[in-house]
């Protein structure tokens, strides 16, 4: 059964368009990565998920039951980590862990000590004196200590230290490895390559690209750098080879995946000296949607 | 060295003027607006010097004098009773200007941030809080001058120039003092609420330290700059030079502030933060225990205040007392026809909606914060958990009635302890008490008004406070200038019966209520449907 289910979701904001029927189906157990550009309706479609927005049309799950009529039920069991966390400024760290530990409807457990520590967070602190990072671990220590059973994680470690980004994926394959479902907005793409089962691409409102990472990298490009002992001929014109570089006898270009066997079969006839090849990442399969389905993939990078 | 301690303090000023043109100019019209309107609705009322010598009389009393200060009540002119009545009230309302207005751009600022973005900039160390400082100098002069132009511009024979210039200059002095004060306390403090805080009770403090010097002891009103605005004697003497004492005091709190700016850190304060506790108490774990801790500190300074305030009425009780029983013709002229009534008892309505106006501040204030901290991204972290909304409206609106309660009680508690050891012969408490509560019915309709401007126009939801304001206008000032009854029964607290001299209405208590109800619950439903903001 899927976690949480949207049915063509759709949120306006006076004239604006947040969201153009947004869907999306999580299933138990698995961890999603949610990623697109800035303002493409990441934080909208999780705030309609939270009972905090209400959406204009569509319809929104969670754990079958409606995320707007029945908000308090579902928040039992979820956990919630904005990306933005603003505390209380005069409380301190410790005390806002309890409290949101408790509203949840959770008990005091060991779990809150040892996070406090494997996080390196000081609980005595105000929270007024907290740094960005600090902030965002009192919010996911308190998420990682209540017993949810899904995990709503938006952009959770933009402020975190690569040690305690370390932490945090910790966490996150713990909780799966409970059966636990995660939805993780992010942009730090080598998190969501690392932890994610599959994901889900949003850009201006709409769900473009949606499955497991092997589905997409069969929609990208293998970089390749190459020498070879002659030149190869009319290289340029050959299909399936995109922003190809260099010159005579040592290219570098990207190959449409479905072509790959092609191109390796007509390079190796001109003998080849050097073979460099470099997988499809997320971030190529990113850039190549972030920049409008540009056809000739122009200005990618490795 | 003063150069890059300084540098672009005019570029910085002219975007503080831009970041709030609107607002100073509706701070400017306003004050400007109520300070004008009275001086012609006075003469039409006290036509004659015979009027107004009535009416001087009645103000001479401590009570009257414990609130608006004293006034030179034998050439009882025009201008003499407008600076009178209006001076040391308008005063307070720069005082709050220019605590706002200083408040937003120093503290404020510095704590979300925006200073830093601004010294990271080639911008002088002081620069920032010295260009608030001048813009506040400066709207506070152009209010000066606008004000003195427009009462003498109004061409009442005893509103001469000169003293149409001091009131004006009082009145922007008052400005700078308040200016130059919050700037002190917001390098002492370490946050926007505390600067706010510590400027307004101090605000309070002098008022009430002028108010109890008035009625008791002469030196005293002389510490509080507040005392010599009303000991200036505008149309009268024109005392010029406290004036100058008020402008001397405020640049010394300038250099004061600038000396605290310059040897801190920037986002520290002298009061240093603490740390705390490591785990929460069992009382923070619930939201309506997080609510109550973070207006802990605001609801007990109000719980003072309001004591203070209380018994600072009922002290005077004694001299007012006496006051009237040592002349036969005053007696009778404020007596009612039967003699029914002790003056004392004819006071209390009066002071009694000024107390419960001033109740109903903390209440409100306690309501609105439930849109305060949805707009600081705070209510999410509860609505994501297993707190529903009308649970979590319903309790800060019980919080606001237990407040208000609190409030009132307080107040007539430090009236009736104050009063009865003033008064020959002690205050009936039961009395006393009665006449406060009557007035909680109009208060909770204040607070579900307040509630559902949250719950509906959100973004509207300080325009209570003009209804409060409203409230207070025509309640306090509604006898001095003769409104027509509907005026006060646009305000909740126009339904309240004038106890002890009338009886309990019981029926329009009631009517209060059950409206106040309906306004909940259409608060309360309309919450629960809008989107959450932030």
């Amino acid at each position: 059964m899927a976690v949480v289910q949207t049915k063509n979701i759709t949120k306006r904001f006076g004239a604006f368009t947040a969201l153009d029927g947004v869907n999306m189906e999580l299933n138990e157990g698995e961890i999603y990565g949610f990623i697109g550009p800035n303002g493409a309706g990441k934080s909208t479609t999780i705030r309609i998920l939270l009972g905090m927005l209400k959406a204009s049309a569509g319809e929104a799950q969670i754990f079958g039951k409606d995320v707007w009529k029945d908000a308090v039920e579902i928040h039992k069991r979820l956990a919630y980590v904005p990306g933005d966390v603003n505390l209380w400024p005069n409380l301190t760290g410790g005390e806002v862990i309890d409290l949101f530990v408790k509203l949840q409807g959770g008990t005091k457990n060991s779990r809150r000590e040892e996070l406090i520590e494997r996080f390196d967070l000081d609980p005595s602190k105000k929270c007024r004196t907290y740094s960005k990072g600090n902030r965002q671990k009192v919010a996911l220590i308190a998420a990682f200590a209540s017993e949810a059973d899904l995990y709503i994680l938006d952009e959770p470690t933009s402020g975190l230290d690569p040690l305690m980004e370390n932490v945090f994926q910790q966490c996150v394959n713990e909780v799966k490895a409970e059966g636990k479902t995660v939805l993780l907005s992010s942009h730090i793409l080598s998190e969501v390559e690392k932890l994610c089962d599959r994901v889900g691409i949003i850009r201006q409102g709409r769900i473009i690209e949606t499955g497991t990472l092997d589905e997409l990298r069969h929609l990208t490009r293998t970089k390749l750098v190459i020498e070879t002992k002659q030149p190869v001929p009319n290289i340029h014109e050959f299909a399936g080879i995109h922003g190809i570089s260099g010159e005579n006898r040592r290219w570098s270009f990207q190959v449409d995946t479905e072509k790959l066997d092609d191109v390796m079969k007509y390079i190796s006839s001109y003998g080849i000296t050097k073979l460099e090849s470099a997988p499809p990442t997320l971030e190529d399969l990113f850039m190549r949607h972030y920049e409008g389905n540009d056809p000739s993939g122009g200005r990618r990078n490795g | 060295m003063g150069n890059h301690l300084f540098h672009n303090i005019g570029k910085l000023s002219l975007f503080i003027l831009k970041r709030d043109r609107i607002r100073i100019l509706i701070w400017i019209i306003g004050i400007v607006f109520f300070t004008l309107i009275v001086p012609p609705a006075l003469a039409e009322l006290y036509p004659t010097q015979q009027d107004r010598d009535a009416f001087a009389i009645t103000m001479e009393n401590p009570a009257m004098v414990a609130m608006a200060g004293q006034a030179d009540t034998s050439h009882y002119t025009i201008g003499v009773m407008t600076a009178h009545e209006m001076l040391l009230f308008t005063a307070l309302v720069v005082g709050l200007m220019s605590i706002l207005l200083v408040n937003r751009h120093t503290r404020s600022d510095e704590e979300d941030g925006r200073v830093e973005m601004l010294r990271s900039l080639p911008v002088g160390r002081l620069s920032n809080m010295n260009a608030s400082l001048l813009v506040l100098t400066i709207t506070n002069i152009v209010l000066a001058f606008v004000t003195a132009i427009g009462l003498f511009a109004l061409g009442i024979e005893s509103m001469d120039l000169q003293g149409s210039l001091l009131y004006g200059a009082l009145l922007g002095g008052t400005g700078i003092f308040f200016a130059a004060l919050t700037a002190v306390f917001a390098q002492i403090s370490e946050n926007a609420r505390g600067t706010f805080g510590f400027s307004i009770a101090f605000l309070l403090l002098l008022y009430l330290v002028r108010a109890i010097g008035d009625v008791s002891n002469e030196a005293l009103s002389w510490i509080s700059p507040l005392g010599w605005v009303t000991k200036a004697q505008v149309y009268g003497e024109n005392n010029w030079w406290l004036l100058l004492l008020l402008i001397v005091v405020s640049f010394i709190l300038m250099v004061v502030a600038n000396y605290l700016y310059a040897i801190r850190d920037l986002g520290s304060g002298l009061i240093r933060a603490k740390s705390g506790r490591k785990y929460a108490s069992w009382f923070l774990q619930s939201p309506a225990g997080l609510a109550l801790r973070l207006m802990r500190n605001g609801i007990i300074g109000w719980a003072i205040g309001m004591f203070v305030l209380g018994a600072s009425y009922g002290s005077v009780m004694g001299d007012l007392d006496s006051f009237f029983s040592g002349s036969e013709m005053l007696s009778q002229m404020v007596l009612d026809a039967e003699g029914e009534f002790s003056v004392i008892e004819q006071f209390i309505p009066m002071l009694m909606v000024v107390i419960a106006i001033t109740a109903t501040i903390s209440p409100v204030l306690s309501m609105l914060k439930l849109y305060g901290e949805e707009k600081k991204n705070h209510i999410e972290h509860l609505i994501v958990r297993a707190v529903s909304r009308p649970k979590l409206m319903v309790t800060f609106l019980i919080i606001s009635f237990v407040n208000a309660f609190i409030m009132l009680s307080l107040a007539a508690i430090g009236f009736w302890s104050a009063g009865a050891a003033s008064v020959e012969g002690g205050l009936d408490f039961g009395m006393i008490y009665t006449a406060a509560i009557a007035h909680f019915p109009a208060i909770v309709c204040m607070i579900s008004i307040a509630a559902l401007l949250v719950g509906f126009l959100p973004r509207f939801s300080s325009f209570v406070w003009l209804y409060v304001f409203y409230s207070f206008i025509v309640l306090y000032l509604g006898g001095l200038f003769h409104f027509p009854d509907w005026v006060g029964k646009l305000s909740p607290f126009g339904y309240i019966s004038q106890l002890p001299i009338e009886d309990v209405n019981i029926v329009a208590e009631i009517v209060l209520l059950v409206l106040s109800i309906a306004i909940m619950i259409i608060a309360v439903v309309t919450y629960n449907k809008r989107d959450i903001q932030g």
